[in-house]
Order: structure tokens, then sequence, then C-alpha cells
């Protein structure tokens, strides 16, 4: 089963799959203890949008998705303090509407019409060598902007109101943060595409955070687990293609055993440790 | 004569036509322990808010140490209600209290030992160094109380605000806590918002009674009459049964 690794397309599989799983152990640990998964859900699709946008005015469709995912992202970050109790609509109309104009967008495009499987689902066999660079530079900014902000995120992840108390700026770091996860969207679409985002964003995270007490190590966790499932399921779908011949799609494998993972990671968790009954929670 | 703690001129604040607080006017001396008690609603946390500058009054004005409760940030700590907590949140201790420190420096600030050091001070002080490595969610809710005592703390703040601090606490921890919080009287401010009025009046210096107006009584001793004339105000939460329906007439109906 090694012979894959003299493909040339199996490297960049591999490597995008280690570099998209950065990405997520990183950012989705944040996702996961702010629980803003249905935000990022939202941001996906809403990438979408800018994928169909992208083949409209000619310009590459994961730029036309990264411009979206940005100014989606902003417009979560400025509102989510100003509407609160409508945010869960604002996402949902967000979600809808970034389909949506995807779809409109490429039935107008000029030319034959692409195949949006490979957005909605991802693509990991077909990465192009000059996303691998893109990816490595998105990976290094959101590496770079959590060192020198981890301790400010931790803090409005977990209480926003101690932090306006404090005088932090706490709506920039949310936005921060937003960036960070319309960022690992763009990632993600090439890996997984918009439709299965969400998984990566928070299955890894959550294994991790079983694991964990503090938030560095859940990250840490998570991008292993990450790496170990992006390299598992390209290694499962080669083997099914080649000594079976069915061609099953990768991300979605990928996505499989995180789920996969994350219930037996569950199963361990519960057997091997005892929770305190004294917990605060257990009043 | 100092510049008191904190002073209110008339404060009055309403949410969406709701008087929530009405001319309050009051101010309190550093070194005092004020316990405000009230009903559900009657604008506790409100007050609370204002003196953080989380809320902006409608009319009148909040000092605090003879500033704008914005510009005395940083002098004001507070520890919230803590049912509210994620509990599931992966941080230990020493790094919640360290999150005290955070607000310090106006650029990007990089915690440093000295920091540390007074974070783990903070612990002390609220006899929890022992606890410093645990996650949140192993705590009890008495030890909990107390590391956000101490990221309070941590802050150097010189007045302290605790919203209902022995809620979820059984007697025994909620007495532990009173103890502890009358000892920083000598360094800090206390204002401490609860329904406990039997308990806190062994431990404060003065009582006010919260519903939508304030009574305060001002008095340095807690002397029988206060307490009397704190259950005598509008505290039919107290002394009837836990719905304030049956109020007297001036308590006001269908507050938020």
């Amino acid at each position: 089963m090694l012979e894959a690794l003299h493909h040339p397309f199996f490297q960049r599989a591999l490597a995008a799959g280690l570099l998209a799983s950065i990405a997520c152990g990183v950012v989705g640990s944040y996702v996961v203890v702010k629980r803003m998964a249905s935000i990022s859900g939202g941001l996906a699709h809403a990438a979408f949008g800018g994928v169909g946008f992208g083949y409209l005015v000619g310009m590459p469709p994961l730029w036309g998705a990264t411009l979206f995912a940005l100014v989606c992202g902003g417009i979560l970050g400025w509102t989510h303090r100003r509407i609160r109790e409508s945010l869960d609509t604002l996402i949902a109309v967000m979600w809808a509407v970034g389909m949506a104009l995807g779809v409109v967008f490429v039935s107008l495009a000029p030319g034959y019409a692409p195949d949006l499987m490979t957005y909605l689902f991802g693509s990991i066999l077909l990465v192009p060598p000059v996303f691998l660079w893109v990816m490595v530079l998105l990976d290094g900014v959101i590496l770079a902007t959590v060192a020198l902000l981890f301790k400010e995120f931790r803090a409005v992840s977990l209480d926003e109101e101690y932090c306006r108390i404090l005088g932090l700026p706490t709506e920039g770091i949310f936005l921060g943060l937003l960036v960070l996860v319309a960022l690992a969207i763009v990632v993600l679409i090439q890996v997984v595409g918009v439709i299965l985002a969400i998984a990566l964003l928070t299955l890894p995270a959550a294994v991790g955070r079983q694991w964990s007490d503090g938030l560095g190590r859940m990250m840490v966790l998570a991008t292993l687990f990450g790496m170990g499932c992006t390299t598992v399921g390209l290694f499962l779908s080669y083997w099914f293609s080649a000594s079976r011949g069915l061609d099953l799609p990768t991300g979605p494998l990928i996505i499989l055993l995180a789920a996969a993972g994350f219930g037996l990671s569950g199963i361990l968790r519960r057997a091997t440790v005892r929770r305190p009954g004294a917990g605060a929670a257990g009043r | 004569m100092s510049v008191p703690a904190v002073t209110l001129r008339r404060v009055g604040y309403s949410i969406r036509g709701t008087t929530i607080l009405e001319d309050i006017d009051f101010s309190l001396e550093s070194g005092e322990f004020l316990g405000i008690i009230g009903p559900n609603g009657g604008g506790k946390t409100t007050l609370l808010k204002l003196l953080l500058g989380l809320v902006t009054p409608d009319r009148g004005e909040v000092r605090v140490f003879g500033r704008g409760p914005r510009d005395a940030r940083g002098t004001v700590a507070y520890v919230p209600q803590f049912a509210s907590f994620d509990l599931q949140f992966p941080i230990r201790v020493l790094d919640l209290v360290l999150m005290g420190r955070l607000g310090r420096s106006r650029t990007l600030h990089r915690l440093g030992a000295d920091d540390h050091r007074r974070a783990v001070e903070a612990l002390e002080r609220v006899d929890s160094a022992g606890i410093a490595d645990r996650q949140i969610g192993n705590l009890s809710g008495g030890e909990l109380q107390r590391a956000l005592i101490a990221r309070a703390l941590a802050t150097e703040a010189r007045i302290l605000l605790l919203d209902e601090p022995t809620a979820s606490l059984d007697s025994r921890s909620g007495t532990g806590l009173y103890d502890l919080l009358s000892g920083f009287r000598k360094t800090m401010t206390v204002i401490l918002v609860s329904h406990d009025v039997g308990l806190i009046s062994r431990y404060v210096t003065s009582v006010a009674c919260l519903n939508r107006k304030l009574y305060y009584h001002g008095s340095k001793d807690v002397s029988r009459e206060i307490i009397e004339a704190a259950y005598g105000c509008p505290m039919d939460v107290l002394v009837h049964s836990h719905s304030h329906r049956e109020v007297p007439p001036h308590a006001p109906e269908g507050e938020a």
C-alpha cells in the first residue's frame, strides 16, 4: 500500500490533509469551546456563494470563497452583539443564501458548467500544487495569530462580558476569531468541501477536548487526530480503489473516520476516567 | 475627606420603557462592605453593571473614585454568578485567574513572571493555592467561587463587586466565603448583592435594599433597626414567598 506514496497526486493529497489538520485543530478548538459551530457552518456555506461568484466574474473560485467567507465573518462579528436574539436566524439566512447564490452565479457564468461537487464535497486528490503553498501561507497566518493572541481568544471564548469589564477590545478579538474561522474554511473547501468543512472544524477538536484540561493541549491533540484521520482516510481510499476497484470519495471517508474516532474516543474516555462526583456541575 | 469609592447621583435606568432603577442617590466610602438585598428583578444586577460601565444610565451620574465607570475600568473587579459558566471549558484555575491580568496593558500584552506571581498570590488570599492546576469542571461550587474571586483580586482592583456569591453554595461554604470577604475590607471596598439577608447581616458594614429605588441606611453599625428597616422596605421576596406579585402598592409590576 505504501507504493501510493510514489504518486505525486497522492503526495500532494497527503500534504493537503496534514496542512488542513493544523488549521482544523487550532481554529476548531476555538470553534468548539466558543460554541461557534453554527456560525462556522454558515460561513462555509456562504463561501459557496463566493465560489459561484468567482466563476461568474472569472476569478479563481477559491478567491471568491475567501472573499465571501471574510465578508460574512465581518457581518456576523459586527452584528452578533447587537442583534443577539436573531443571530441564529441571520446564520440560517447566510447559510441558505450563500448556497443559492453559488448555484445561480454558476448558471449565469459563461462557458460550460463546472463540476460543483468538487466544492461541495472537496477534492483532496486533485489539489493543485500551488494551492499547497496557499495552505502553508494560511496555516502560517493562523498559527502566528494564535501565538500572539492565544490568551485573548481564550478569554473571549470563556467569558465575553468579563473581557469587556477588563477593558479588552472584545469585539475586535471576536472578529479576529471569525477571520481565522474563515481562513480555515478556505483551507477546508479544497479538502472536504463546504458541506463537510464543519465536521473537520468540530470533530478533531471535540476529541482533543475529551483528553485535555487546557486549550493548548486540546489544539495539539486535535491536530494530531485530524492528521491521523486524513492520512488513514487517504490510504483507505487508495486501497479500496487499487485492490477492490471501489472509487470511494476521500473527503466523506475522512469525515466518517473522524466521526467513528470521536465516538470511540468518547467511549474510551468514559471507561478510563472516573468523573469526580463533587464537581460544581453535580449540584 | 477622601473621594468616595462610589457615588450615584439621581441615577435612573430603564429598558424599553420599563423602569429598572429610579432616582438612585447614594455614596459609599472606601473600605466599606456593603450588602445589597432585594427581590429578583429589583435591579441589583443592573446596578452592578452601571458601576462596571457595562450599561449607561438614562439619567444622573455614576462616579467611581470620582471618575466615570469606563475611565475607572481596572479599579472595579467583578465576580459573576458562576451558574452561567461552561464548566467543561478546558482551562485550569491558574489560567482563569491570570485572565484578570489581561486588561492591564493597552498593547498586546504578554503575561510575565510578575503577572504569574500576582495570580498565585490572589489564589493564596482565597486559601486556594492547592487548586491552581485543576480544570474548572473538577471543582466544587465553593472552590470555583473562590477561583473567580481570585481572578477579581488579580486585577488589583480597589472595589470588588459580587453577584449572589453564595447562591449555589451550601450554608457552610457560604459562611466561609463571607469570612473571607470581610477580611478584604482592610484593602478594598466590597459590594455584594444577595438574597441571603440573614447571613450577610453578620458581616457587612452597611445594608442597602434595592427594589427599583435604593433604600440605603448608610450605617456602619449593622443594628437590628437597620435590618428591620431593610425588611420593612418592599422586600416581599424575603418576608413572604418567592413572588413579588403580592407586593406593597409602591412596588413596580413587570420588571425585567
